[in-house]
Protein backbone atom coordinates (compact mmCIF):
# COMPACT_ATOMS: atom_id res chain seq x y z
CA UNK A 1 0.00 0.00 0.00
CA UNK A 2 2.66 2.31 0.87
CA UNK A 3 4.52 1.67 -2.34
CA UNK A 4 1.47 2.18 -4.18
CA UNK A 5 1.40 5.62 -2.79
CA UNK A 6 4.53 6.68 -3.52
CA UNK A 7 4.37 5.06 -6.89
CA UNK A 8 1.37 7.24 -7.73
CA UNK A 9 3.05 10.32 -6.38
CA UNK A 10 6.10 9.52 -8.39
CA UNK A 11 3.84 9.50 -11.63
CA UNK A 12 1.13 12.13 -10.67
CA UNK A 13 3.36 14.34 -13.00
CA UNK A 14 3.27 12.50 -15.94
CA UNK A 15 -0.89 11.80 -15.51
CA UNK A 16 -1.13 15.99 -15.25
CA UNK A 17 0.94 15.57 -18.60
CA UNK A 18 -0.83 12.97 -19.96
CA UNK A 19 -4.32 14.96 -19.03
CA UNK A 20 -2.72 18.35 -20.71
CA UNK A 21 -1.57 16.41 -24.06
CA UNK A 22 -5.23 15.14 -24.55
CA UNK A 23 -6.81 18.53 -24.08
CA UNK A 24 -4.19 20.29 -26.16
CA UNK A 25 -3.79 18.42 -28.88
CA UNK A 26 -7.47 17.71 -29.59
CA UNK A 27 -7.75 20.74 -31.20
CA UNK A 28 -4.70 21.82 -32.36
CA UNK A 29 -4.80 22.46 -35.73
CA UNK A 30 -8.86 23.31 -36.27
CA UNK A 31 -9.57 26.26 -36.86
CA UNK A 32 -12.15 27.23 -34.36
CA UNK A 33 -10.05 24.98 -31.77
CA UNK A 34 -11.14 25.17 -28.39
CA UNK A 35 -14.50 26.80 -29.64
CA UNK A 36 -15.88 23.60 -30.71
CA UNK A 37 -15.78 22.11 -27.11
CA UNK A 38 -18.81 24.73 -26.67
CA UNK A 39 -19.88 24.62 -30.42
CA UNK A 40 -20.48 20.85 -30.73
CA UNK A 41 -23.13 20.75 -27.59
CA UNK A 42 -24.98 23.85 -28.28
CA UNK A 43 -25.50 22.66 -32.50
CA UNK A 44 -26.79 19.28 -31.59
CA UNK A 45 -28.87 20.90 -28.50
CA UNK A 46 -30.59 23.13 -31.03
CA UNK A 47 -31.19 20.08 -33.68
CA UNK A 48 -32.33 18.14 -30.64
CA UNK A 49 -34.85 20.91 -29.65
CA UNK A 50 -36.23 21.27 -33.53
CA UNK A 51 -36.53 17.59 -33.47
CA UNK A 52 -38.38 16.74 -30.48
CA UNK A 53 -40.45 19.89 -29.57
CA UNK A 54 -41.12 21.34 -33.54
CA UNK A 55 -40.92 18.51 -36.24
CA UNK A 56 -42.27 15.59 -33.84
CA UNK A 57 -44.73 16.59 -31.20
CA UNK A 58 -45.65 19.09 -28.99
CA UNK A 59 -43.12 19.06 -26.24
CA UNK A 60 -44.83 19.69 -22.15
CA UNK A 61 -41.45 19.99 -21.02
CA UNK A 62 -40.71 23.28 -19.90
CA UNK A 63 -37.09 24.65 -20.57
CA UNK A 64 -36.45 22.06 -23.18
CA UNK A 65 -33.37 23.21 -24.72
CA UNK A 66 -31.77 23.28 -21.04
CA UNK A 67 -33.38 19.83 -20.28
CA UNK A 68 -31.60 18.57 -23.13
CA UNK A 69 -28.64 20.22 -23.00
CA UNK A 70 -28.23 19.01 -19.17
CA UNK A 71 -28.75 15.04 -20.43
CA UNK A 72 -26.75 15.33 -23.66
CA UNK A 73 -23.69 16.78 -22.10
CA UNK A 74 -23.36 14.52 -19.30
CA UNK A 75 -24.16 11.55 -21.65
CA UNK A 76 -21.76 12.66 -24.21
CA UNK A 77 -18.69 12.53 -21.43
CA UNK A 78 -19.61 9.42 -20.28
CA UNK A 79 -19.73 7.89 -23.31
CA UNK A 80 -16.58 9.83 -24.76
CA UNK A 81 -14.82 9.12 -21.37
CA UNK A 82 -15.59 5.34 -21.57
CA UNK A 83 -14.48 5.21 -25.41
CA UNK A 84 -11.36 6.94 -24.47
CA UNK A 85 -10.46 4.72 -21.88
CA UNK A 86 -11.47 1.53 -23.52
CA UNK A 87 -8.94 2.22 -26.48
CA UNK A 88 -5.87 3.81 -23.90
CA UNK A 89 -4.01 0.84 -23.51
CA UNK A 90 -3.90 -0.54 -27.09
CA UNK A 91 -3.32 3.21 -28.07
CA UNK A 92 -0.51 3.33 -25.90
CA UNK A 93 0.91 0.14 -26.91
CA UNK A 94 3.96 0.70 -28.07
CA UNK A 95 4.81 2.76 -25.00
CA UNK A 96 3.56 -0.02 -23.10
CA UNK A 97 6.15 -2.43 -24.66
CA UNK A 98 9.03 0.18 -24.23
CA UNK A 99 9.37 1.76 -21.21
CA UNK A 100 7.55 1.33 -17.81
CA UNK A 101 5.08 3.07 -16.59
CA UNK A 102 2.50 2.35 -14.15
CA UNK A 103 -0.45 1.07 -16.49
CA UNK A 104 -3.23 2.06 -15.09
CA UNK A 105 -2.40 5.82 -15.78
CA UNK A 106 -3.50 5.58 -19.13
CA UNK A 107 -7.41 5.16 -19.07
CA UNK A 108 -6.95 6.98 -15.79
CA UNK A 109 -6.04 9.90 -18.07
CA UNK A 110 -8.69 9.13 -20.78
CA UNK A 111 -11.13 9.63 -17.91
CA UNK A 112 -9.72 12.29 -16.68
CA UNK A 113 -8.97 14.26 -19.62
CA UNK A 114 -12.47 14.29 -20.86
CA UNK A 115 -13.54 15.40 -17.62
CA UNK A 116 -12.05 18.64 -17.90
CA UNK A 117 -13.51 19.34 -21.27
CA UNK A 118 -16.79 18.53 -19.83
CA UNK A 119 -16.78 20.95 -17.76
CA UNK A 120 -15.76 23.64 -19.75
CA UNK A 121 -18.29 22.56 -22.14
CA UNK A 122 -20.91 23.16 -19.13
CA UNK A 123 -20.06 27.11 -19.60
CA UNK A 124 -22.48 26.18 -22.60
CA UNK A 125 -25.19 25.28 -19.91
CA UNK A 126 -24.81 28.68 -18.05
CA UNK A 127 -25.52 30.43 -21.31
CA UNK A 128 -28.04 28.81 -22.41
CA UNK A 129 -30.15 28.63 -18.62
CA UNK A 130 -29.37 32.26 -18.90
CA UNK A 131 -31.00 33.11 -22.18
CA UNK A 132 -34.46 30.77 -20.45
CA UNK A 133 -34.30 32.90 -17.90
CA UNK A 134 -33.14 29.80 -14.88
CA UNK A 135 -31.96 32.13 -12.20
CA UNK A 136 -29.01 30.17 -10.03
CA UNK A 137 -30.16 28.98 -6.50
CA UNK A 138 -28.65 27.60 -3.17
CA UNK A 139 -29.36 23.96 -5.14
CA UNK A 140 -27.23 24.59 -8.01
CA UNK A 141 -24.39 23.22 -5.13
CA UNK A 142 -25.61 19.90 -5.18
CA UNK A 143 -25.10 19.29 -8.83
CA UNK A 144 -21.37 18.70 -7.32
CA UNK A 145 -22.95 15.00 -6.36
CA UNK A 146 -23.81 14.03 -9.99
CA UNK A 147 -20.60 15.45 -11.23
CA UNK A 148 -18.32 13.27 -8.70
CA UNK A 149 -20.58 10.34 -9.07
CA UNK A 150 -20.33 10.43 -12.93
CA UNK A 151 -16.56 10.98 -13.04
CA UNK A 152 -16.07 7.60 -10.68
CA UNK A 153 -18.42 6.18 -12.81
CA UNK A 154 -16.73 6.95 -16.29
CA UNK A 155 -13.13 6.20 -14.86
CA UNK A 156 -14.84 2.24 -13.42
CA UNK A 157 -16.83 1.89 -16.47
CA UNK A 158 -13.65 2.97 -18.48
CA UNK A 159 -10.77 0.31 -16.21
CA UNK A 160 -13.29 -2.60 -16.81
CA UNK A 161 -13.50 -1.48 -20.68
CA UNK A 162 -9.58 -0.94 -21.07
CA UNK A 163 -9.34 -4.66 -19.90
CA UNK A 164 -11.70 -6.51 -21.64
CA UNK A 165 -10.64 -4.50 -24.72
CA UNK A 166 -7.04 -5.60 -24.48
CA UNK A 167 -8.25 -9.33 -25.05
CA UNK A 168 -11.16 -8.93 -27.28
CA UNK A 169 -11.15 -6.42 -30.21
CA UNK A 170 -14.74 -6.37 -30.53
CA UNK A 171 -15.26 -4.88 -27.19
CA UNK A 172 -14.86 -1.45 -28.75
CA UNK A 173 -18.03 -2.36 -31.02
CA UNK A 174 -20.27 -3.94 -28.65
CA UNK A 175 -19.63 -0.90 -26.09
CA UNK A 176 -20.52 1.73 -28.68
CA UNK A 177 -23.94 -0.78 -29.63
CA UNK A 178 -24.30 -0.15 -25.45
CA UNK A 179 -23.83 2.94 -25.32
CA UNK A 180 -26.86 3.63 -28.33
CA UNK A 181 -29.25 1.61 -25.93
CA UNK A 182 -27.88 3.72 -22.27
CA UNK A 183 -28.37 6.50 -24.29
CA UNK A 184 -32.37 5.64 -25.41
CA UNK A 185 -32.94 4.60 -21.63
CA UNK A 186 -31.94 7.85 -19.99
CA UNK A 187 -34.58 10.16 -20.65
CA UNK A 188 -32.22 12.97 -22.74
CA UNK A 189 -34.48 13.99 -25.14
CA UNK A 190 -38.42 12.77 -23.70
CA UNK A 191 -39.98 12.89 -20.58
CA UNK A 192 -39.50 10.43 -18.07
CA UNK A 193 -42.38 10.66 -15.93
CA UNK A 194 -44.64 8.47 -18.66
CA UNK A 195 -42.29 5.90 -18.56
CA UNK A 196 -41.56 6.20 -14.73
CA UNK A 197 -45.71 6.13 -14.18
CA UNK A 198 -45.64 2.84 -16.27
CA UNK A 199 -45.15 -0.11 -13.85
CA UNK A 200 -43.91 -2.19 -16.24
CA UNK A 201 -41.68 0.36 -18.12
CA UNK A 202 -40.49 1.78 -14.68
CA UNK A 203 -37.35 -0.11 -14.15
CA UNK A 204 -35.65 1.12 -17.44
CA UNK A 205 -35.19 4.41 -16.00
CA UNK A 206 -35.30 3.48 -12.10
CA UNK A 207 -32.33 1.24 -12.67
CA UNK A 208 -30.49 3.05 -14.71
CA UNK A 209 -27.39 4.90 -13.13
CA UNK A 210 -26.38 7.16 -15.24
CA UNK A 211 -30.64 8.40 -15.89
CA UNK A 212 -30.46 8.87 -11.86
CA UNK A 213 -27.09 10.90 -12.06
CA UNK A 214 -28.85 13.17 -14.98
CA UNK A 215 -31.90 13.66 -13.33
CA UNK A 216 -30.65 15.05 -10.15
CA UNK A 217 -28.58 17.59 -12.25
CA UNK A 218 -31.08 18.88 -13.69
CA UNK A 219 -33.03 19.00 -10.38
CA UNK A 220 -30.11 21.42 -9.29
CA UNK A 221 -30.21 23.77 -12.05
CA UNK A 222 -33.87 23.90 -11.94
CA UNK A 223 -33.64 24.58 -8.17
CA UNK A 224 -35.04 21.95 -6.83
CA UNK A 225 -33.81 19.37 -4.42
CA UNK A 226 -31.84 16.04 -5.11
CA UNK A 227 -33.99 12.77 -4.82
CA UNK A 228 -31.30 11.04 -2.18
CA UNK A 229 -32.57 7.98 -2.79
CA UNK A 230 -31.73 7.91 -6.57
CA UNK A 231 -28.27 9.74 -5.79
CA UNK A 232 -27.54 7.18 -3.54
CA UNK A 233 -28.01 4.35 -5.92
CA UNK A 234 -25.97 5.83 -8.49
CA UNK A 235 -22.80 6.96 -5.98
CA UNK A 236 -23.35 3.40 -4.75
CA UNK A 237 -23.04 1.83 -8.48
CA UNK A 238 -19.90 4.05 -9.37
CA UNK A 239 -18.11 3.06 -6.62
CA UNK A 240 -18.67 -0.89 -7.32
CA UNK A 241 -17.98 -0.17 -11.13
CA UNK A 242 -14.69 1.44 -10.08
CA UNK A 243 -13.68 -1.57 -7.00
CA UNK A 244 -14.49 -4.18 -10.21
CA UNK A 245 -12.60 -2.19 -12.45
CA UNK A 246 -9.62 -1.48 -10.70
CA UNK A 247 -9.52 -5.31 -9.73
CA UNK A 248 -10.02 -6.50 -13.09
CA UNK A 249 -6.94 -4.42 -14.49
CA UNK A 250 -4.57 -5.23 -11.31
CA UNK A 251 -5.46 -8.96 -12.13
CA UNK A 252 -5.06 -8.92 -15.74
CA UNK A 253 -2.16 -5.82 -16.32
CA UNK A 254 1.11 -8.15 -16.41
CA UNK A 255 -0.56 -9.79 -19.27
CA UNK A 256 -1.46 -6.98 -21.22
CA UNK A 257 1.97 -7.32 -23.03
CA UNK A 258 1.50 -10.22 -24.45
CA UNK A 259 -1.61 -8.98 -26.03
CA UNK A 260 -0.88 -5.46 -27.82
CA UNK B 1 19.51 -6.94 1.08
CA UNK B 2 23.52 -6.05 1.02
CA UNK B 3 23.75 -2.27 0.20
CA UNK B 4 26.34 -3.29 -2.29
CA UNK B 5 24.49 -4.77 -4.08
CA UNK B 6 22.91 -3.01 -7.22
CA UNK B 7 20.54 -5.38 -8.33
CA UNK B 8 20.12 -8.94 -7.77
CA UNK B 9 17.91 -11.25 -10.14
CA UNK B 10 16.78 -13.90 -8.25
CA UNK B 11 15.53 -17.26 -10.13
CA UNK B 12 13.83 -15.44 -12.68
CA UNK B 13 11.79 -17.66 -15.46
CA UNK B 14 9.42 -15.81 -18.04
CA UNK B 15 6.76 -17.55 -20.05
CA UNK B 16 4.80 -17.21 -23.14
CA UNK B 17 2.31 -18.92 -24.32
CA UNK B 18 1.63 -19.08 -27.90
CA UNK B 19 -1.36 -19.98 -29.24
CA UNK B 20 -1.13 -22.23 -32.10
CA UNK B 21 -3.83 -19.95 -33.90
CA UNK B 22 -4.12 -16.53 -33.16
CA UNK B 23 -7.97 -15.90 -31.02
CA UNK B 24 -8.30 -11.58 -30.87
CA UNK B 25 -12.16 -11.68 -30.96
CA UNK B 26 -14.81 -12.87 -28.23
CA UNK B 27 -16.66 -14.78 -30.92
CA UNK B 28 -13.45 -16.73 -31.85
CA UNK B 29 -12.46 -17.16 -28.09
CA UNK B 30 -16.08 -18.62 -26.99
CA UNK B 31 -15.98 -21.42 -30.40
CA UNK B 32 -12.59 -22.39 -29.61
CA UNK B 33 -12.92 -22.85 -25.77
CA UNK B 34 -16.04 -24.76 -26.51
CA UNK B 35 -14.85 -27.06 -28.95
CA UNK B 36 -11.29 -27.23 -26.82
CA UNK B 37 -8.89 -25.68 -29.77
CA UNK B 38 -7.42 -23.45 -27.71
CA UNK B 39 -3.89 -24.66 -27.72
CA UNK B 40 -1.10 -23.48 -26.12
CA UNK B 41 2.01 -23.67 -27.19
CA UNK B 42 4.29 -22.92 -23.74
CA UNK B 43 7.78 -21.26 -24.73
CA UNK B 44 10.12 -20.25 -21.55
CA UNK B 45 12.38 -16.99 -22.80
CA UNK B 46 14.11 -17.36 -19.47
CA UNK B 47 14.45 -20.25 -17.61
CA UNK B 48 15.96 -19.68 -13.68
CA UNK B 49 18.36 -16.52 -14.06
CA UNK B 50 19.98 -15.52 -11.17
CA UNK B 51 22.59 -13.33 -11.13
CA UNK B 52 23.68 -10.24 -8.82
CA UNK B 53 25.53 -7.25 -9.76
CA UNK B 54 27.58 -4.98 -6.99
CA UNK B 55 27.91 -1.49 -7.28
CA UNK B 56 30.01 -0.15 -9.50
CA UNK B 57 30.32 -3.19 -11.39
CA UNK B 58 29.82 -3.60 -15.03
CA UNK B 59 28.56 -6.93 -16.99
CA UNK B 60 28.14 -7.80 -20.04
CA UNK B 61 25.33 -10.08 -21.22
CA UNK B 62 26.29 -12.12 -24.38
CA UNK B 63 24.15 -14.29 -26.07
CA UNK B 64 22.63 -15.16 -29.65
CA UNK B 65 19.59 -13.85 -31.16
CA UNK B 66 16.85 -15.75 -29.60
CA UNK B 67 18.97 -16.39 -26.01
CA UNK B 68 16.71 -14.15 -24.07
CA UNK B 69 18.78 -10.91 -23.65
CA UNK B 70 15.91 -8.26 -23.99
CA UNK B 71 13.03 -9.94 -22.46
CA UNK B 72 16.25 -10.18 -19.44
CA UNK B 73 15.71 -6.50 -20.05
CA UNK B 74 12.71 -6.13 -20.38
CA UNK B 75 12.09 -7.96 -16.52
CA UNK B 76 14.35 -5.26 -14.78
CA UNK B 77 13.37 -2.52 -16.61
CA UNK B 78 10.11 -3.51 -15.09
CA UNK B 79 8.24 -3.55 -18.83
CA UNK B 80 7.37 -7.15 -18.67
CA UNK B 81 6.78 -8.89 -14.95
CA UNK B 82 8.58 -12.43 -14.46
CA UNK B 83 6.63 -15.79 -14.66
CA UNK B 84 8.43 -17.19 -11.48
CA UNK B 85 10.95 -15.19 -9.51
CA UNK B 86 12.17 -11.45 -8.60
CA UNK B 87 14.08 -8.88 -10.01
CA UNK B 88 15.42 -6.25 -6.65
CA UNK B 89 16.67 -3.02 -7.57
CA UNK B 90 18.54 -0.82 -5.58
CA UNK B 91 18.92 2.78 -7.07
CA UNK B 92 17.73 4.64 -9.71
CA UNK B 93 17.78 2.43 -13.07
CA UNK B 94 18.49 4.84 -16.24
CA UNK B 95 17.17 2.03 -19.19
CA UNK B 96 19.04 3.41 -22.51
CA UNK B 97 17.33 1.20 -24.41
CA UNK B 98 13.96 2.69 -26.41
CA UNK B 99 14.85 6.28 -26.86
CA UNK B 100 12.03 8.39 -27.05
CA UNK B 101 9.33 5.58 -26.61
CA UNK B 102 7.07 8.46 -25.18
CA UNK B 103 7.47 10.90 -27.48
CA UNK B 104 3.87 12.42 -29.37
CA UNK B 105 4.71 13.59 -33.00
CA UNK B 106 2.41 16.24 -33.10
CA UNK B 107 3.62 17.92 -29.49
CA UNK B 108 6.67 20.08 -30.82
CA UNK B 109 10.25 19.23 -29.31
CA UNK B 110 10.26 21.27 -25.97
CA UNK B 111 6.80 20.11 -25.21
CA UNK B 112 7.78 16.35 -25.51
CA UNK B 113 11.04 17.00 -23.06
CA UNK B 114 8.23 17.23 -20.23
CA UNK B 115 6.25 14.22 -21.55
CA UNK B 116 9.64 12.35 -21.99
CA UNK B 117 11.05 13.57 -18.41
CA UNK B 118 7.42 12.55 -17.24
CA UNK B 119 7.56 9.03 -18.59
CA UNK B 120 11.11 8.75 -16.91
CA UNK B 121 9.46 9.49 -13.61
CA UNK B 122 11.33 13.05 -13.74
CA UNK B 123 9.76 15.82 -11.56
CA UNK B 124 8.80 18.57 -13.32
CA UNK B 125 11.19 21.04 -11.05
CA UNK B 126 13.93 19.25 -12.59
CA UNK B 127 13.24 19.37 -16.07
CA UNK B 128 12.44 22.83 -15.10
CA UNK B 129 15.84 22.89 -13.93
CA UNK B 130 17.48 21.15 -16.69
CA UNK B 131 15.77 22.08 -19.54
CA UNK B 132 18.41 24.53 -21.08
CA UNK B 133 20.90 21.60 -20.80
CA UNK B 134 18.48 19.22 -22.70
CA UNK B 135 18.10 21.12 -25.68
CA UNK B 136 21.55 22.25 -25.90
CA UNK B 137 23.19 19.06 -25.56
CA UNK B 138 20.61 18.02 -27.97
CA UNK B 139 21.66 20.36 -30.66
CA UNK B 140 18.25 21.05 -31.84
CA UNK B 141 18.35 24.87 -31.79
CA UNK B 142 15.30 26.78 -33.10
CA UNK B 143 14.08 22.86 -34.09
CA UNK B 144 12.84 22.71 -30.51
CA UNK B 145 9.81 24.50 -31.34
CA UNK B 146 8.89 22.58 -34.51
CA UNK B 147 6.41 19.50 -33.47
CA UNK B 148 8.21 16.09 -33.68
CA UNK B 149 6.68 14.60 -36.75
CA UNK B 150 8.55 16.68 -38.74
CA UNK B 151 11.99 15.82 -37.31
CA UNK B 152 14.31 13.27 -38.67
CA UNK B 153 14.67 10.18 -37.05
CA UNK B 154 18.67 11.34 -36.09
CA UNK B 155 16.90 14.47 -34.70
CA UNK B 156 14.76 12.23 -32.54
CA UNK B 157 17.49 10.08 -31.12
CA UNK B 158 19.28 12.88 -30.15
CA UNK B 159 16.58 14.79 -28.02
CA UNK B 160 15.48 11.32 -26.38
CA UNK B 161 19.37 10.26 -25.44
CA UNK B 162 19.55 13.93 -24.50
CA UNK B 163 16.51 13.91 -22.27
CA UNK B 164 17.08 10.11 -21.12
CA UNK B 165 21.04 10.68 -19.97
CA UNK B 166 20.15 14.22 -18.07
CA UNK B 167 19.83 12.42 -15.02
CA UNK B 168 23.25 10.77 -13.17
CA UNK B 169 21.92 7.14 -13.03
CA UNK B 170 22.98 4.43 -10.51
CA UNK B 171 21.98 1.67 -12.57
CA UNK B 172 22.92 2.02 -16.37
CA UNK B 173 21.39 -0.19 -19.27
CA UNK B 174 22.60 -0.01 -22.61
CA UNK B 175 21.24 -2.38 -25.29
CA UNK B 176 24.16 -2.35 -27.55
CA UNK B 177 26.70 1.20 -27.66
CA UNK B 178 24.17 4.19 -28.79
CA UNK B 179 25.03 4.81 -31.95
CA UNK B 180 23.27 7.99 -32.37
CA UNK B 181 23.08 10.80 -34.80
CA UNK B 182 25.46 11.76 -36.90
CA UNK B 183 29.40 11.16 -36.13
CA UNK B 184 29.61 14.31 -34.10
CA UNK B 185 27.37 13.60 -31.91
CA UNK B 186 27.78 10.02 -31.63
CA UNK B 187 31.43 11.46 -30.03
CA UNK B 188 29.45 13.21 -28.03
CA UNK B 189 27.18 10.59 -26.58
CA UNK B 190 29.97 8.14 -25.85
CA UNK B 191 31.59 10.64 -24.01
CA UNK B 192 28.50 11.14 -22.00
CA UNK B 193 28.93 7.65 -21.55
CA UNK B 194 32.46 7.37 -20.49
CA UNK B 195 31.78 10.45 -17.84
CA UNK B 196 29.21 8.12 -16.35
CA UNK B 197 31.59 4.93 -16.13
CA UNK B 198 33.94 7.41 -15.17
CA UNK B 199 31.41 7.86 -11.91
CA UNK B 200 31.55 4.70 -10.83
CA UNK B 201 28.25 3.71 -12.06
CA UNK B 202 26.78 0.20 -12.28
CA UNK B 203 26.16 -0.78 -15.81
CA UNK B 204 24.38 -3.99 -17.39
CA UNK B 205 25.24 -3.78 -21.30
CA UNK B 206 23.94 -6.15 -23.54
CA UNK B 207 26.26 -6.91 -27.04
CA UNK B 208 27.03 -8.67 -29.55
CA UNK B 209 30.39 -7.40 -29.88
CA UNK B 210 32.86 -9.19 -27.67
CA UNK B 211 35.07 -6.44 -28.10
CA UNK B 212 33.36 -4.36 -26.83
CA UNK B 213 32.42 -6.57 -23.90
CA UNK B 214 36.05 -7.03 -23.20
CA UNK B 215 37.32 -3.20 -23.06
CA UNK B 216 33.85 -1.92 -21.10
CA UNK B 217 33.12 -4.68 -18.70
CA UNK B 218 34.62 -6.35 -15.84
CA UNK B 219 32.42 -8.69 -15.64
CA UNK B 220 30.25 -11.31 -17.86
CA UNK B 221 27.45 -13.33 -18.40
CA UNK B 222 26.28 -15.96 -21.78
CA UNK B 223 22.86 -16.39 -22.06
CA UNK B 224 21.72 -19.64 -23.92
CA UNK B 225 18.20 -20.72 -24.86
CA UNK B 226 17.08 -18.44 -21.40
CA UNK B 227 19.58 -20.10 -19.34
CA UNK B 228 22.81 -18.35 -17.78
CA UNK B 229 25.41 -21.30 -19.41
CA UNK B 230 28.44 -19.28 -18.05
CA UNK B 231 29.19 -16.14 -16.11
CA UNK B 232 32.30 -14.57 -14.27
CA UNK B 233 35.10 -12.26 -15.16
CA UNK B 234 34.63 -10.83 -18.48
CA UNK B 235 38.02 -12.06 -20.06
CA UNK B 236 37.71 -15.59 -19.20
CA UNK B 237 33.80 -15.40 -20.34
CA UNK B 238 34.43 -13.80 -23.35
CA UNK B 239 37.23 -16.65 -24.40
CA UNK B 240 34.40 -19.25 -23.61
CA UNK B 241 31.80 -17.41 -26.01
CA UNK B 242 34.53 -17.55 -28.46
CA UNK B 243 34.74 -21.07 -28.06
CA UNK B 244 31.40 -21.44 -28.27
CA UNK B 245 31.04 -19.29 -31.57
CA UNK B 246 34.19 -21.18 -32.99
CA UNK B 247 32.29 -24.74 -32.73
Amino acid sequence: MKRLVANFKKYRYLLGELVKKDIKLKYRNSVLGFLWTLLEPLLTMMVLTFVFSSFLERNSIKNFPVFILCGRLLYSYFSNGTKLALKSIRRNGSMIRKVYVPKYIYPLSSALSGFITFLLSLTVLVGVAAVQHIKPTWYLLQAVIPLITILIMTIGVGFILATLDVFFRDAEYLWGVILMLIMYASAIFYDPSKILDNPMKAWVLKYNPLYAIIMNFRHSIFGEPMEIKYAAYAFGFAVVTLVVGLTMFYKKQDKFILYI
Amino acid sequence: MDKNIALKVDNVSVRFNMTTEKVDSFKEYVIKKVRRQLRYNEFWALKEVSFQIMKGQRVGVLGLNGAGKSTLLKVIAGVLKATEGTVTKNGTIVPLLELGAGFDPQYTGAENIYLYGAVLGYSKAFIQEKFNEIVEFSELGDFINVPIKNYSSGMKARLGFSIATVVEPEILILDEVLSVGDAQFRKKSERRIKDMFDKKVTVLFVSHSLAQVRSLCDHAIILEHGRIVAQGESQKVCDLYEQKLGR
